[in-house]
């Protein structure tokens, strides 16, 4: 077997798109009428890339060496101070275009704030990040519930706006915004992962953080700046689910944990951390997305989502395994 | 005579009357140490000689609790290790410094990439470099090792070579070696020795730790024999036998005197 860096990743992501693949085989001769229409493929597109943005991100904190349980939180929490603002602005009379962009920027503050929070208390407090996310997994969450009581916010006023268009709009009237930045942002984690020095030291710390040490890397800041991005993907996500449905749920975020570090795992990023595929991620997200809707429309009921999300992670995961032992 | 030494234009790192104690054990009690240029010192002694610790504390890991460090005659104090790694020495550990998931060229720039100014790198460049260090500065021939190749494919002299090779790369003054043979086997060993040797080539200077005498004595210039805290002799290569060394090490450890 051999034993360059582009052949590990070369068989990672061919099984990876075996999986896929195999998958998507079942679901066209399973339901041949309902995969060969563009509709099915327009609801993944409007709902996968909320998962998928924030799982690009984690893989960064998994690869770093860390874990991050708190993102769905913070997805909630920021989402709702932009939805909570927003109307606070539009109630004061603020133009609907300036709102959003108020509103937006808040957003994106408040979920880099959190995430430097949760750098921190890793890095500085040093509480081991599972642990410390768990932490700030409840914090977060219960700040919706006490600020919000329980009740949603609207978002109405703000969808003839320009940024809403940018965020969540349809191009051509048919595509999806949202699955444009899942699109671009999959680039971005890709070239900075493999071509930038941060994406490198990234590695080079989860993989040994003491020699990235010696070697005089920067370890604690790598490891903060990368819980930061992960509180800002977790707030864009955050607009973009609220917007998508121009509603704010309390709840916003819950679901979204499991699924999320499934299709990173499924997508071949180990555990471990030192090493891990974008790509992977990208197709793993749409593997975990399209899973539930898939399932539906071959006519199984939704009774079989779980057992079959199992199969496959499981699946998948042996098979990875089985490579990475033979290296 | 030790004075003189030390003022001399051809010592590159001296260090007088090193004391360091942890709590109230004293590890190292006075000890002078310098490097000549292009010179490898072989510094041998048993387990607990305090070796690693006077090492560490050129590396900027410890600090003396008294005592003066020159380097190229000036006085300076390396407050931590990338000061020290600034003034251009570097320690190779027993696989401590590698990535072991990465690959060759990610590792031999580790720290020190080479990027355009937005932090974005040229790897063509990295690989070519590293293609360059394998085959012409550390003759790597075997065809399985690439510049692609994943570090924890290679055997641990090979690691070793890689960890002294990028040490070289970087324009090491002195590199420090702290038992770069512990765990290998022999034909391991020699290539490891072989890379040691390389370093004398290259006009740099090594400190060379160990507790075997017969790595060390082939390779090394100078002999420094460091005994519970206390320089317990020094020798050039010219004036003592490996037999001899060998007897004297023996010697000390039996009745705690050299002769
Ligand atoms: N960080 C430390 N704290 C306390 N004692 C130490 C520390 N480092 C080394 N020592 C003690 O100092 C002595 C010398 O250790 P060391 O320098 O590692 O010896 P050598 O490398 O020659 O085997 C040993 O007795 C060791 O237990
Ligand atoms: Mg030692």
């Amino acid at each position: 077997m051999e034993r360059t860096a582009r052949a590990r990743e070369l068989r990672l992501e061919l099984s990876i798109l075996g999986v896929f693949i195999g998958i998507f085989l079942i679901f066209l001769i399973g339901s041949p009428d309902t995969f060969t229409r563009f509709d099915i493929y327009y609801s993944f597109m409007s709902t996968i890339p909320f998962s998928g943005i924030m799982a690009l991100a984690i893989t960064l904190v998994i690869i770093s060496g860390e874990m991050d349980l708190s993102f769905p939180s913070i997805m909630g929490f920021s989402g709702w101070v932009f939805a909570k603002l927003s109307n606070v602005l539009i109630d004061s009379g603020t133009n609907p275009n300036l709102t959003i962009l108020l509103a937006a920027l808040c957003c994106f503050a408040t979920g880099i704030i959190a995430g430097y929070m949760n750098g921190t208390l890793v890095v500085k407090v040093r509480i081991p990040s599972l642990v410390a996310t768990i932490g700030t997994m409840f914090f977060w969450r219960g700040l919706v519930n006490v600020c919000g009581q329980g009740f949603g916010e609207s978002l109405v006023p703000v969808n003839e706006t320009f940024l809403f268009k940018v965020f969540v709009g349809r191009l051509g009237g048919v595509v999806p915004a949202q699955a444009i930045w899942f699109l671009v942002l999959t680039a971005a984690f890709w070239l900075i992962l493999k071509r930038h020095r941060f994406g490198g030291h990234v590695l080079l710390v989860g993989d040994n953080f003491e020699s990235a040490r010696m070697m005089g890397i920067r370890v604690n800041r790598i490891k903060m700046i990368v819980f930061m991005q992960m509180g800002f993907f977790a707030s864009l996500a955050g607009i973009l689910a609220s917007l998508e449905v121009t509603y704010l749920w309390p709840s916003m975020g819950e679901g979204y944990l499991l699924r999320t570090l499934a299709a990173v795992f499924v997508g071949g990023t180990s555990v471990f951390g030192g090493v891990g595929t974008i790509f992977g991620t990208f197709i793993g997200a749409i593997i975990i997305g399209s899973l539930e809707g898939g399932i539906v429309a071959i006519g199984l009921t939704g009774f079989w989502t779980q057992l079959i999300y199992g199969l496959i992670i499981v699946v998948s995961l042996s098979i990875y395994s089985y490579f990475r032992r033979r290296e | 005579m030790r004075m003189a030494e030390r003022n001399n234009a051809q010592t590159l790192v001296s260090m007088v009357e090193i004391q360091k104690s942890f709590g109230k054990v004293n590890v190292l009690k006075g000890v002078n140490f310098e490097v000549g240029k292009n010179e490898i010192v072989g510094l041998v002694g048993d387990n607990g000689a305090g070796k690693s610790t006077l090492i560490k504390i050129l590396t900027g890991v410890h600090q003396p609790n008294e005592g003066e460090i020159y380097f190229k005659g000036e006085k300076i104090t390396i407050h931590s290790v990338a000061r020290s790694r600034e003034l251009g020495i570097e320690t190779v550990y027993q696989e401590q410094a590698l990535s072991e998931q990465q690959t060759m060229w990610r590792n031999i720039f580790m720290g020190r990439e080479i990027t355009n100014r937005f932090g974005f790198l040229k790897v063509e460049e990295e690989k070519k470099e590293t293609e360059d260090i394998l085959r012409k500065q550390m003759g790597f021939t075997s065809k399985a090792i690439t510049t692609d190749s994943i570090v924890k494919s290679l055997s641990g002299g090979e690691k070793q070579g890689i960890a002294i090779g990028r040490a070289l790369y970087f324009n090491a003054d002195l590199i420090i070696l702290d038992e770069p043979t512990m765990g290998l086997s022999l034909a391991e060993t020699r290539k490891v020795l072989d890379f040691v040797k390389n370093i004398k080539e290259k006009g740099k200077s090594a400190i060379f730790i160990s507790h075997n005498i017969y790595y060390v004595y082939p390779v090394a210039d100078r002999f420094v024999i460091l005994d519970r805290g206390n320089v317990a002799g020094r020798f050039l290569k010219a004036e003592i036998t490996q037999d001899e060394l060998v007897e004297k090490m023996v010697r000390l450890a039996k009745t705690g005197k050299m002769s």
